[in-house]
């Protein structure tokens, strides 16, 4: 493990749809500024378990959550934490790039509005022109920040849906296969940003592809069957699996 | 194995080439049912369009005496305009101007020739303007209703004379008229204009139009914001269980339920419990707004439902609160969804007569309805009234404001189809 302080903690993390249980006695601990990517094959839970990290689960309605996770130490399902000041902390990026049909400044501009984070105008600007720079797209959009969001290409349009984000100032991004809807180009920009990401945020990333895992992601958990088989530096994860089911996974026999 | 399968899709083989035949026949018999149907819904459509266009027509148009006449201050005292004798001045201005005052024994028939509400249309033109008394002016007064008829060919001159609304001798006066170009046909604008009279030449739909357009207003203002407030509720908070499940069906069986049976709701529940008054478009909007309600509800959460989980989630994921989710994203996207789904029902409404007859609203009206809460018609039951009517005129009265109606109902389809379009899907 690297020595960055850790951001979230979870401990004995039970989740059930209904009566179903998607995620089995999950432990483990998420640092600041380093990207932790979640592998497993297709249904194990990783997306369940990145949704409890945000409380998106909550939306869901027979979907119960059990045991303990702490964000900087602060168990965010006690009663006290408001889910919706938690998804400003705790930004997300979804599969599918979902910019709002609306334009380019205003996707960008929706976090800090509804947070209440500037009081004028040009303060709201410089965030978003920010944002997106923190993106890598402001070069490409800066002369159209009023054209819909959604005329952008996809690769364009999940790096606009990282600025979104971004511009509430996170301090975990959390990103579930950001990359299965783009092409190779795209991808490989995303991975590049979310290295750079790394300097500010605590990035969590779910992905099915152990080669993306490896070249970006410094701590991988490996899920299997909703129970976390094993985690740890992605280093030694690839190089010297601990558990028969990582390595057969990794070496391509679990599908 | 490779060797059969390949015998199996032979494309020659005889099996496949009976299926073959058999699959593109069955297609061709569906193809063909389909155009037939097609044209017979459209063979319908041209008929009942047809048959009214040529009933109605001749009501778009109204015979008018055309003549210079003077306002004699005799008659009228220009300080006092409202109060002259007009009934007088109309029949001199037939027998002076027209027969140049000779045939006295015409005169009773004379009276005839106008409308007998053309007096009120002189009255109006003077009262507009006090300084016409004195002065020749061109007037143009509508003419009678079996005159209006003869005018227009529908009256049979061949018809035994006893058997004729006109005498010979009355024909002959006009069409001496005719002959002197006294008569002229100018679109009926009174048609729209006036409102409804016993006189078929005079009577018009404006009582009708007004009430109609008061009692829709009155509809939307109740049905829009209930209707999809519900809708967000039901959609979007009200938790899925046993009761919700039961709201739902009712609010489906409810925009089944036959309109007569709203209008029934309505005569007991705002006539009779509520006192409110009879014949009036607020009490006609409330009703009709019973009825609208449950297709507005159904077409708002199908609007709802249709926008895509991605953009909650991407509200929900910036940490939007559910309300800032649904007014923020949600409705804007389901908002033409909804508008289209209103108006329609906002159509249906429009089209609908029983319920507005139950709370009497085909009542003998003869001004426009200047409020909401005045005596009044809307379209659908005046042309119920006038289809009831004995009176010629008011045959193809009837046919042309049913075509009045159908202009509407097919504008506001119109706008439903624009709106859909204008807002396509963007996600
Ligand atoms: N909304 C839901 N309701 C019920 N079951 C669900 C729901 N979402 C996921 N599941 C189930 O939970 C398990 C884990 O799903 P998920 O977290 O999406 O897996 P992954 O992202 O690793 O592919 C699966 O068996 C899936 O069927
Ligand atoms: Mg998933």
């Amino acid at each position: 493990m690297t020595q960055n302080a850790t951001k979230f903690s979870a401990r004995k993390v039970q989740v059930f749809y209904g009566d179903t249980q998607a995620i089995k006695d999950v432990d483990v601990d998420i640092e600041d500024k380093t990207v932790t990517a979640f592998i497993g094959p297709s249904g194990c839970g990783k997306s369940t378990f990145l949704r409890c990290l945000n409380r998106m689960n909550d939306t869901i309605d027979n979907c119960r959550v059990e045991g303990d996770i702490l964000l900087d130490g602060e168990d965010i399902y006690d009663k006290r934490i408001d889910p919706v000041q938690l998804r400003a902390k705790v930004g997300m990026v979804f599969q599918k790039p979902n910019p709002f049909p609306k334009s380019i400044y205003e996707n960008v501009a929706y976090g800090p509005k509804i947070h209440g984070m500037t009081r004028s105008k040009a303060e709201l600007d410089e965030v978003v022109e920010k944002a997106l720079r923190r993106a890598a797209l402001w070069t490409e959009v800066k002369d159209r920040l009023d054209t819909p969001g959604t005329g952008l290409s996809g690769g364009q349009q999940q790096r606009l849906c990282i600025a979104r984000a971004v511009a509430t100032s996170p301090e975990v991004l959390l990103m579930d296969e950001p990359c299965s809807a783009l092409d190779p180009i795209a991808t490989a920009q995303v991975e590049e940003l979310i290295d750079e990401l790394r300097t500010r945020y605590s990035v969590v990333i779910v992905t099915h592809s152990m080669q993306q895992a490896a070249r970006v992601s410094q701590n991988t958990a490996f899920f299997h069957l909703g129970e976390l088989v094993e985690f740890g530096e992605t280093d030694s994860i690839f190089t010297n699996p601990q558990d028969h089911r990582t390595e057969s996974y990794i070496t391509g026999r679990i599908g | 194995m490779t060797d059969s399968t390949a015998a199996r899709f032979d494309k020659a083989s005889p099996e496949i080439k009976a299926h073959l035949r058999k699959r593109k026949r069955s297609q061709f018999m569906l193809k063909t049912l389909g155009i037939g149907a097609i044209s017979i819904a459209f063979a319908m459509l041209f008929l009942l369009v047809g048959s009214l266009i040529s009933t109605g027509y001749q009501a778009f148009t109204q015979t008018h005496l055309v003549v210079e006449a003077r306002i004699d201050p005799a008659l009228v005292d220009p300080d006092n305009p409202s109060d002259g004798n007009f009934r007088q001045l109309a029949l001199d201005i037939v027998s002076n101007r027209v027969i140049g005052g000779a045939d006295t024994d015409n005169t009773d028939r004379l009276t005839d020739i106008l409308s007998n509400r053309a007096q009120f249309t002189l009255r109006d033109i003077v009262v507009a303007n006090p300084d016409l008394v004195g002065e020749t002016v061109e007037l143009k007064l509508p003419v009678a209703d079996k005159y209006d008829q003869l005018h227009k060919g529908m009256l049979d001159r061949d018809t035994p004379e006893e058997n004729r609304r006109l005498s010979d001798r009355e024909i002959e006066i006009f069409d001496q008229l005719v002959e002197g170009g006294y008569v002229a046909k100018p679109l009926n604008w009174a048609l729209l204009t006036n409102a409804d009279s016993r006189f078929p030449e005079v009577a018009g739909l404006k009582g009708a139009i007004i009430g109609s357009a008061y009692a829709l207003l009155v509809c939307f203002l109740l049905s829009f914001p209930v209707g999809i407030g519900a809708a967000i509720y039901l959609e979007e908070f009200a938790p899925k269980n046993r009761i919700s499940d039961l709201i739902e069906i009712n609010i489906n069986n409810l925009a089944a339920v036959p309109s007569v049976v709203f209008g029934l709701l309505g005569l007991a529940v705002f006539i009779g419990w509520f006192g409110m008054p009879r014949s009036v478009p607020f009490v006609g909007g409330m009703t009709l707004a019973l009825m609208t309600l449950p297709t507005i509800i159904i077409a708002t959460r199908a609007a709802i439902k249709a926008v895509p989980p991605s953009i909650r989630e991407a509200a929900l994921g910036v940490g939007a609160s559910k309300q800032q989710v649904v007014f923020g994203h949600v409705l804007p996207l389901a908002m033409p969804g909804i508008l289209t789904g209103t108006i329609i029902g906002m159509a249906q409404a429009l089209g609908e007569t029983a319920p507005l007859l139950l709370i009497g609203m085909n009542a003998f009206i003869t001004s426009a309805p200047s409020t909401p809460f005045d005596s009044a018609t809307a379209l659908p039951t005046q042309i119920f009234i006038w289809a009831d009517s004995p009176e010629r005129g008011f045959v193809s009265r009837t046919s042309a404001a049913i075509l009045v109606l159908l202009t509407f109902l097919i504008a506001m389809n119109a706008l439903a189809i624009f709106l859909r379009n204008k807002f396509e899907r963007k996600w």
